[in-house]
This record gives C-alpha cells, sequence and structure tokens, in this order.
C-alpha cells in the first residue's frame, strides 16, 4: 500500500474562492493510503515547496497528490521538488482544480464537490504508479546529410565547422543541386557559381565532411543518436581514386547524343560525362543506359584514352554501411513537369520553355553560350512573355497544385530585367495573378523591373498560346483594363511550380518522418520548431520542407545545423520514461503494435522461453526501443491481449481513475 | 443523480494531453463554464483510448462519454487520431448496433486554442445526455453503490 | 470423402509429413473433433471427413507448426482465410506446414438436422444435393442445403485462398452471399428494438469462453480478459453488460482481423448468433473504408491498423443513424 500524502493549494483566491480547500483536504485524507493531507496559500511557492519536502520525509510518503493548477502549469515543478526530496518524480499526480474546476464553477459546493472527485481520481492513480526511470542512450558524433545542393552543402560546413564529422549523400555526380543551374540570383544579380562554387570547392576541402556523390540512402534503421544507414555507391564505372578529372574521355567518346540533363536536355553531352566545368567531385561518370561498351561490349574508347587507367567497365554498386547520430534531410525541389498545361503549347513549340530552361539560355554556360537565342531557329527573340503561377495556386483540378510556390514572382522579376538589360529592343510582358515580393529588398526589386526597365506586368490569365508561322499567338486577359490582349511573342516562358523531390516520399517512409500531402516533409512545429521533423534526430532544411529562395535556405540549413549541433555535442540523450512497454510472456508478435506505431520504436525477435515440462520455446516477441517512444500509447490499443502497456499511462492507471470518477 | 428536478448525468472527457486538455485548461483561464457534471481524464494522446475504457466508464455509471483529440492532421504524434477515429468510428457504430443510446458518445476535436469550443461542446453534450436520463442500458449493477 | 483420408495416408507415408491435422469423432459420429495423427494407423482408425467437419483447424497450427517435424492440414475455403490471416500475423510457421485444400459444398448443422427430425445420426453418404443418413431409427434422407450452418448457407467464397495441394476443384468467391442481411435488417431496427434484441441474445452468455477459444483471431498468448492487468479481467455471469462487455471487446479486438469465418456461433452452447458482431464490423469496414476481406492475402494493412487522411468522423454514426 503507497502513503500518500494530499497538497491542496488556495492558489491565492484563484482555488480558494470557488473551491472550501480545508474540506477537500479533510475528505480526502480519509482515502485510502492517504496519511497526511494538508492545504496551503500556494503550494509552488518556496514555502510550500518545502512543506512537500518535509511531508515526504516526516511520513515517509511513497506518492504525492498535489491539487493545483494544471499539471501543464507545474507538474514539472512538482516533480523536482519531490525528486530533491528523495521521492521518484513519477510519483506525483496533479489533480487539476483551478483550470478545470474553481475556474469554470461558481457554485462553491459544486466546485468543491468535483474538487474531491478530481483528487480522489488523482489518489487512485497513485496507487498504480510505479517509480520510473528516464534512461540514457549515447549519440554517435556523426551527421549525414542527405542532398548536396547549397542547403546540405551549408549544413555540412556548419556542422564541420563546429568539429564534427557530416557526410553528404548526393543522388547526382556533382554536388551543388539546382543553384549550379541558375544564372544570376535575386535581389543582388551576383551571379550563382561565383558564390556556389567556393562553397562546393570548401565542402570537398573540409576534412570533417565526406561526400558520396552518386550515391543513395538505401535503408535507414536505428533512431535519435544511433542511426544505421546503408548507402548505395552507384556504379559510375570510373575509379573514383583515379580519375583526375582531366576530362579526355569526355571529349573522345563517340556517343554525342546524349540529352544533358544539365541544360536540361537542350544540348546533348556524351555517354562519358562531368556534369559542368566546376563539378565537385570533379570525376567522369559513364552513363549506363547510354555507353556502347556497357550495352554492347564494343567500344571502349575512354579506357583507351584515359591516362589514369580510372575507367572499370566491371564496376559494381556499392553498398556502405554507417553509423549517424542525426540526419539532415535537404532533398530540395524540381520544377513540376508542365505537360498537363498545354494550352500553353509547351510540347508543341521549342519556344515555350520553363523558367529553370530560360535560365539555361541566359547562361554564359549553357546551350547558346549565353546568348539569348530562341530554341527553335536560333534568332535572336523580341517579344517574350512571362506566364507566373504555372501550376501553383491552382485549385482543384488536379493539374497543379495548391500553394504558391514562392520564388516565382522574384525570379521572374530577374529574368524580365536581365531580358531587357541585355536586349533593350525587347518587349516583355509578364502575367500575374499577384506579385509577391515580401522580402529584403525584394519590392524595391520588382519595381526596377517595371518603373527602371519597363518590363510590362499585366494582372490576368494567359488563356492559350498557339504557335503560327514561326510566332507563338498568346491569347490573354488584362483584369485591370478588363480587355483581351493578343500578343505574338517569340519565345513564352512559364514559371512552373516547384515541388518536392520525387525521393522525398520513399525517403520519409525509411526515415518515419512525417510529410503534408505535398510531400513536403512536416516540421515538429510549424513556429517553434520549424527545422525539425516529429521524428527525433531527423532535421529539415531547404525547400524540401516548403518553397524558399536561396537566402532562406541557406538561413534554414545554418538553422538545422544549430539542432544538429545542440544533439551531437550531448554524450547522452535522456529519454521520455512515459513510454510503451510489451509483457513478453502475453505478446503475440502479431506486429499489430508495430503497424500503428509512427516513429519505428517497435521491434520483434524470436526469443526462447521456457515451456512445460523443461521444453524451451521460441516466441516472436515485440520489444520498445526507449529511445524512440514518444509514448502516445497507438500500439496499446492496437494490442489484443493487452501485453503493451504505456508507463505512466498504464491500462489499471486510466481504469482506476475512470472508477474514482464514475463512483 | 436528480438536482432539482433534473437529471444530472455524469460524464467523462478523455482529453489529449497537447491538444484537448489545453484547450481545456483555456476555457477555465478565460472563465468558460460547463457543467461540474464533466471530469477530465488526461491521456496522452486521443489513440491512447482504449475502447475498454469507456465501456468501463459506462459499466460504472457514466452517462455519457466524450474523446476530444487534436484537429486531424494536427496529431502531436503525427497519426494517432487517425486511429483514434477510426476506433471511435467503428465501436460507437457497434453500440449504437446493440441499441445503446448514440447520443451518449461522441468524439470532438478541440485544439488548444479552442478554450471556447471546449466549453460549449461539454455544456452541449451534457445537456444531450442529460435529455437521455440515466444510463441503464450499459451499466453493471453490481458496481452500483 | 475418401479422398482425404487417402491423402492423409500419402502424405504421411511418402515422408511429406510427419503429422497430420485433421478430424476425428467425438462422443458421436456427428460431433467431430480437431485432432493430431502420428501414424497412418491412427489415420486409418480415426480419421473422419464428412458433411459435419466444421471445425476451422487453422489455430491449432499456431502450437503445431512450432512442433518438431513437418504437419499436414486440411483447410476448407473459409479455414484457408483464417491461415492466411494467422500467417499474416506471424503466428504460423509456412515451413513447417504442408497445407492441403479441400472442396467444400457446405458443412451441416446437427441442431438443423434434428429440427428436421433427423436424430441419432450414426453415419451419413452423399448422394447428389442429398444426405442420405444412418441414423437410431433407421435411414432419413434430408437436403443438404436444408442442413447447412448457418455461415455455409450464406458462403463468402469456395476459394482457398493458400495451398500447396488441392483436392478437387477450387472454387470462386461469391459475392453475392447476402451474409451481411441479418445485420442490415438488425440497423433498420429502432435502438429499442435492437436492444431487445441483445439483451435476449447476450443475457444468455454463460460466459463459457467457447467463442474465444474456438476463434482463430482470438489467439492471443494471454487473453485480455485474462490478464490481471488489464483491469477487466474479471468474470463473473451476474448481470447483462457484463457479457455485453466481453462481446463488444472480443468483436473489437477481431474487427479488421476477424475473416467471418463463423466458427463463434457455431461453437457457442447457447446458440447465441455471435458472428452478427463481427459481421457488423465487417459490413461497417466495407462501407467506410472500402472492402475488405481478412486473410485473403498477405500484404495488405488490416483496416483499423490503416487510415487516410479524410476518413469519416465518427459522427456519421449519428448522421448515418437518422431518425431512427
Amino acid at each position: 500500500m503507497q502513503r500518500i500524502g494530499v497538497f491542496v493549494c488556495w492558489c491565492g483566491s484563484n482555488i480558494a474562492a470557488t473551491v472550501d480547500v480545508h474540506k477537500v483536504a479533510e475528505t480526502l485524507a480519509k482515502e485510502p493510503g492517504v496519511v497526511f493531507s494538508t492545504n496551503y496559500q500556494y503550494m509552488c511557492s518556496q514555502a510550500g515547496q518545502e512543506m512537500i519536502q518535509e511531508a515526504i520525509h516526516t511520513h515517509k510518503l511513497t506518492g504525492v497528490v498535489i491539487c493545483s493548477c494544471s499539471p501543464r502549469m507545474h507538474e514539472g515543478t512538482f516533480r523536482k521538488t519531490c525528486a530533491a526530496a528523495g521521492l521518484n518524480p513519477y510519483m506525483v499526480e496533479i489533480a487539476n482544480i483551478r483550470e478545470q474546476c474553481s475556474w469554470i464553477h461558481k457554485d462553491m459546493a459544486e466546485a468543491t464537490e468535483k474538487a474531491v472527485i478530481l483528487g480522489r481520481a488523482a489518489i487512485a492513480k497513485v496507487h498504480l504508479n510505479a517509480p520510473l526511470t528516464a534512461g540514457t542512450s549515447p549519440v554517435t558524433k556523426r551527421a549525414l546529410v542527405i542532398g548536396g545542393g547549397i542547403a546540405g552543402i551549408q549544413t555540412a560546413l556548419d556542422i564541420a565547422d563546429a568539429g564534427y564529422e557530416v557526410d553528404i549523400v548526393e543522388k547526382k555526380p556533382t554536388i551543388g543541386g539546382k543553384m549550379t543551374q541558375i544564372d544570376k540570383t535575386f535581389p543582388t544579380l551576383d551571379c550563382a557559381a561565383c558564390i556556389l562554387t567556393p562553397k562546393m570547392v570548401d565542402a570537398a576541402q573540409n576534412e570533417k565532411i565526406h561526400i558520396y556523390s552518386y550515391s543513395e540512402v538505401e535503408s535507414v534503421k536505428g533512431f535519435v543518436g544511433n542511426f544505421h544507414v546503408t548507402i548505395r555507391k552507384k556504379a559510375r564505372f570510373v575509379d573514383e581514386t583515379k580519375c583526375t578529372g582531366c576530362g579526355d574521355c569526355t571529349t573522345k567518346c563517340p556517343q554525342k547524343n546524349v540529352p544533358n540533363e544539365f541544360n536540361l536536355g537542350m544540348d546533348n553531352r556524351r555517354a562519358i560525362y562531368i556534369p559542368f566545368a566546376q563539378a565537385v567531385p570533379k570525376i567522369a561518370t559513364i552513363d549506363a543506359d547510354y555507353c556502347t561498351m556497357l550495352k554492347t561490349g564494343k567500344c571502349g574508347i575512354c579506357s583507351k584514352v584515359c591516362a589514369a587507367g580510372a575507367i572499370d567497365y566491371q564496376q559494381k554498386d556499392q553498398l556502405v554501411e554507417e553509423e549517424y547520430g542525426a540526419i539532415v534531410v535537404a532533398t530540395g525541389f524540381d520544377p513540376i513537369s508542365v505537360e498537363k498545361f498545354d494550352e500553353y503549347a509547351y510540347s508543341q513549340s521549342p519556344d515555350v520553355v520553363t523558367s529553370l530552361e530560360f535560365e539555361r539560355l541566359m547562361n554564359a554556360a549553357g546551350p547558346t553560350n549565353g546568348t539569348l537565342l530562341r530554341p527553335s531557329d536560333k534568332t535572336h527573340p523580341h517579344t517574350l512573355v512571362f506566364v507566373q503561377c504555372v501550376g501553383s495556386r491552382c485549385d482543384g483540378d488536379g493539374r497543379g497544385k495548391s500553394y504558391c510556390s514562392k520564388i516565382c514572382c522574384m525570379y521572374t522579376a530577374k529574368h524580365a530585367m536581365l531580358c531587357r538589360e541585355k536586349y533593350p529592343d525587347t518587349d516583355v510582358y509578364v502575367f500575374y495573378i499577384d506579385v509577391r515580393t515580401p522580402g529584403k529588398n525584394f519590392d524595391e526589386f520588382y519595381r526596377r523591373a517595371v518603373e527602371e526597365y519597363g518590363v510590362h506586368y499585366i494582372k490576368g490569365q494567359v488563356g492559350k498560346v498557339v504557335p503560327e508561322n514561326g510566332k507563338l499567338k498568346v491569347q490573354a486577359s488584362d483584369l485591370l483594363s478588363n480587355e483581351q490582349i493578343h500578343i505574338d511573342a517569340d519565345m513564352v516562358i512559364l514559371a512552373a511550380a516547384i515541388e518536392p523531390d520525387k525521393s522525398a516520399r520513399p525517403l520519409a517512409t525509411m526515415l518515419t518522418a512525417s510529410m503534408d500531402t505535398n510531400d513536403f516533409f512536416t516540421e515538429a512545429h510549424p513556429k517553434l520548431r520549424p527545422v525539425e521533423s516529429p521524428t527525433a534526430g531527423i532535421f529539415l532544411s531547404g525547400a524540401c520542407q516548403g518553397p524558399k529562395d536561396i537566402p532562406e535556405t541557406v538561413a534554414q540549413a545554418s538553422a538545422a545545423a544549430a539542432k544538429v549541433l545542440g544533439l551531437l555535442a550531448k554524450d547522452n540523450l535522456t529519454c521520455n520514461p512515459c513510454v510503451a512497454q510489451p509483457d513478453e510472456m502475453m505478446c503475440n508478435g502479431c506486429s499489430s503494435c508495430e503497424k500503428v506505431c509512427p516513429y519505428g520504436a517497435i521491434t520483434y525477435s524470436d526469443k526462447e522461453f521456457r515451456g512445460p515440462n523443461r521444453t524451451t520455446l521460441i516466441r516472436r516477441v515485440a520489444s520498445v526501443n526507449p529511445a524512440v517512444c514518444q509514448g502516445c500509447g497507438a500500439c496499446t490499443v492496437a494490442c489484443p491481449s493487452g501485453a503493451m502497456d504505456l508507463k505512466g499511462f498504464s491500462n489499471k492507471q486510466i481504469m482506476a481513475e475512470v472508477d474514482a470518477i464514475c463512483k | 443523480m436528480q438536482v432539482n428536478g433534473e437529471y444530472k448525468p455524469t460524464i467523462v472527457a478523455f482529453c489529449c494531453n497537447w491538444c484537448s486538455y489545453a484547450g481545456a485548461d483555456l476555457s477555465g483561464t478565460n472563465r468558460l463554464t460547463y457543467p461540474d457534471n464533466v471530469k477530465i481524464i488526461r491521456i496522452p494522446c486521443s489513440c491512447r483510448l482504449n475502447p475498454m475504457f469507456i465501456l468501463r466508464a459506462f459499466q460504472r455509471g457514466a452517462d455519457g462519454v466524450i474523446l476530444c483529440g487534436c484537429h486531424p492532421g494536427d496529431c502531436h504524434y503525427t497519426t494517432g487520431n487517425y486511429y483514434a477515429r477510426r476506433r471511435m468510428t467503428l465501436l460507437f457504430s457497434m453500440l449504437d448496433f446493440l441499441g445503446i443510446e448514440r447520443e451518449r458518445t461522441r468524439v470532438e476535436w478541440v485544439s488548444a486554442a479552442e478554450g471556447a469550443k471546449f466549453a460549449a461542446t461539454m455544456n452541449e453534450f451534457t445537456a444531450q445526455v442529460a435529455k437521455l436520463g440515466e444510463n441503464k442500458r450499459l451499466e453493471d449493477l453490481r458496481c452500483k453503490k | 470423402m475418401q479422398e482425404v483420408m487417402k491423402k492423409a495416408l500419402e502424405l504421411l507415408q511418402n515422408g511429406t509429413v510427419s503429422r497430420i491435422l485433421g478430424w476425428k469423432t467425438g462422443d458421436f459420429f456427428y460431433d467431430l473433433t480437431p485432432a493430431v495423427f502420428e501414424s497412418a494407423e491412427e489415420v486409418e482408425k480415426d480419421f473422419v471427413f464428412s458433411p459435419f467437419c466444421g471445425a476451422n483447424l487453422s489455430k491449432y497450427l499456431i502450437k503445431e507448426s512450432r512442433k518438431e517435424g513437418k504437419i499436414a492440414v486440411f483447410l476448407k475455403p473459409c479455414d484457408s482465410y483464417s491461415f492466411v490471416q494467422l500467417l499474416k500475423e506471424h503466428r504460423i510457421i509456412r515451413d513447417n506446414v504442408y497445407v492441403v485444400g479441400v472442396a467444400c459444398d457446405g458443412m451441416c448443422d446437427i441442431e438443423k438436422m434434428k429440427e428436421l427430425g433427423v436424430k441419432g445420426v450414426t453415419a451419413v453418404r452423399e448422394d447428389g444435393e442429398n444426405l442420405v443418413c444412418e441414423t437410431l431409427y433407421g435411414e432419413k434422407t434430408v437436403a443438404r442445403k436444408d442442413a447447412l450452418l448457418e455461415r455455409c448457407v450464406s458462403c463468402k467464397s469456395k476459394k482457398v485462398v493458400m495451398f500447396d495441394e488441392m483436392l478437387g476443384e477450387n472454387g470462386e468467391e461469391n459475392p453475392e452471399s447476402h451474409r451481411f442481411d441479418k445485420v442490415a435488417e438488425l440497423e433498420a431496427m429502432t435502438p429499442d428494438e435492437r436492444f431487445a434484441f441483445w439483451q435476449n441474445e447476450l443475457s444468455r452468455c454463460i460466459r463459457c469462453n467457447a467463442c474465444r477459444n474456438v476463434c482463430p483471431a482470438c489467439s492471443c498468448e494471454k487473453c485480455v480478459f485474462d490478464n490481471a492487468n488489464s483491469g477487466i479481467a474479471n468474470k463473473a455471469a451476474v448481470t447483462s453488460f457484463e457479457e455485453q462487455n466481453f462481446h463488444i471487446i472480443r468483436a473489437f479486438h477481431v474487427a479488421s482481423r476477424c475473416t467471418d469465418c463463423g466458427e463463434c456461433s457455431r461453437v457457442c452452447p447457447q446458440h447465441i448468433p455471435l458472428h452478427l458482431l463481427n459481421r457488423k464490423f465487417i459490413k461497417d469496414i466495407n462501407e467506410l473504408y472500402g472492402e475488405y476481406q481478412a486473410g485473403a492475402d498477405m500484404d495488405t494493412k488490416p483496416p483499423l491498423m490503416n487510415f487516410t487522411k479524410d476518413d469519416c468522423e465518427p459522427s456519421i454514426v449519428h448522421e448515418r443513424g437518422g431518425d431512427k
């Protein structure tokens, strides 16, 4: 039998004005197991806390019930108080007689009676409480960053600068991500490559950073502080340790007609390639889909020209196993396919391009060496029409996304401005729903496009684009003047919505991290924990969490790094002791609990049990990793036998509360 | 129990710690009243609510049982309330199938910010259960004191 | 029917398995009981396959498949669903089981036969659509369809969903089983009528636990009602609600796992139509979350361990009910 002490708080007059605290203390004193019951003006005060501690000593209390304000307010306080007096902090229960009693009821008799019942329920629960000890688990002091774009690079650099090992896994042959394809950046118009490539080099040269390029995460096991990750290094058929990146092979390869993804297929590359001059690592990769040698066994030219002897046609995918304490997701975004928006004639005319393609057409390293030429006839375009929100803010028809892609207004202003600056003979139209330019120096930038560069901004929608006699007939509406507009354009540029990278969804499953319906990773709290996933130890960096521009991405990347460092700086993690615990003797091994666990905290193993007549039985039983379990209790209800129970909120405890209330 | 000629039902409210329990606190902070017949039991998540608890409450003389949790999509544990939603739907349907008044059970999603909704829900639910009178169909008479 | 016994002998004799899980005669000819046979002699002596082989053998494999050596089992279509469901729940070790699927024309309910005046049955043979019974009072003939167990009248499937070998031709699922008709009929009643119906049924419960013990889904190592820590581990048939509580929880625990094999009702000594509770859940699941048949495959997630973000709200129970 527990020896329970009851402490009824007046909270000044907050409780005492509507609840007869003396009567509550007296009535509860008669409950079985209660050996001490008192009331005091402010239990949370120094004097009140000392009163509790003294009672614990004098009356040898094994359980404490405090009738006071909400446990959300002072449960932590009172747990500490009792712990200091040598009582296990989880032997404390709070009866909420302020927020859920004195403050809502006016009649003293009623409120007092309810306070007694709430006190009884807490006493009934304490009777079944057991001391709980928070466990600890060690932290592997190494981080994994998935995705090597600007977000991943920044996160990795910040972690490495603080002195911790960090690995980047990038699925492409080079790190750098989308930013490598961008020409200039808004609102400063500095060159993307000029600010990005030094960071890429920093990452490559930092001895704390290891880059797994052309690699993907194959599986993730474990939990915060102790992730076990398998990385698939895809065969690039080139020995990374030997290749010098001289590029001889990429000029001699006879297979010249491979669409160059770096320029979005607007020109060709060879079957063996280095994506671009500043690639990191600068190592050639053979595209197995196009390589004649790999497909037919005849060719081998690259092998002959390679002075370093780096070509290895026999190379296989390699699986690498690593341990990490924290994982940062930085999988980024992709523009959506605009196929479903065929009213803009993307599939009918090469002169209808997406904004990212336009970026390449403006870029000195792009397919036109930076001279803006129409893809169809390589002539200089005079009239350009930009269409905003292609697939963004698109509701109901299932073609696009309901959200705003956030970056399009600004990059379109940039494109329009650059166009007018380099080619003053052009007419540039921008069709928009709204122009959204919140951000430092953003609206000024947009105003400059309109006022100084004479870009025609028209609020309205483009109805359709029809290719005709080498022109693009654009039919649109101007909502402000309420007119129908017809423009004979040379090029149409579509600001395609952006969506999370396709690799994000399977990755989220591996990480047991949650996603929203658009496949953006969900943050642990939209306001207060914006760079953490609800799954402990998983952090979010960049556009995988939602559309972002570069400065925002970099800010979030550094924020994620700070959170990772906060975790890696710890030697051990303290766990929440109120976690699920299975009774192995009753466990069926049916996996029902495992199916509903949002954290992957439950695993199964075959264990030997003693059977009748000295036999041993092998049974499949569940075990819960207390470092991963967050204590939601979903498993306890899924378990038909009741083998799974939740510490601190056990079946018996809740039943006891029910009984006390319904008596 | 009868008070001034009106039946005063016993209501058990299971509230998730993160949303509805905080919502209940908020209705207290804002001094929004609801009947004292409502007694709240704190659970970590709506998915912790075992149908056994509901049946036990009825067995021991509760007249109505309500579950409050985070709005779907807002679960602190990401998916708990989705499971709770299915479980409660099926359980309530079964109780209804056994001829037990469906008005005695309810699920309401109340966020930590919805103090007013919490109070309004409790007022409405209590009135609804009071109208039905005493729970006779679900009670275990041996437990009556 | 001889074919089944022949197969059992063959499997033992050619060493495919070391044991056979089948049926043997109990106290009466029509009272068959599941049994394990370890030798050809035992099979020849006791093995029976007759229209009274209602018993679902799947559940016994939980223990039997964990013993030394391989065991052969004969599964009727409905039993095979339970078998797959148990496999899915990791309860049966597949490698230790040799499954012989047996086609089924429906099993007989001795109670129904007694009502038809066929008492004291000592042997039975099939004659087309009829069963010719030898009884203590002479030979009697009944139409098979009049003697079927309730679950066989509304048979959901004649397809053995998993087997190593099939005896006879495998059948098809039967979407026109009308197995939810009685549930729908109850749903259409007023709550008072429903309450009266179930009070009448469930108050007869003697808590013998036969339904639980036979149910392949109720195969917990230790039942929650026997678990001192569950808070509900008491058993006393005094008031009505105790029984309601038991049956609601039992049905809930097997919901989305129950294959609707109907064993609970078959074995209930008080003839309580317990399968209606399970069917109510199955019907609700089908209507609210999409058609689902437990045990039909190895991959699908049971609906209660699954969700979609736009599932219906629990208030649908009120809305569906209308003003009834």
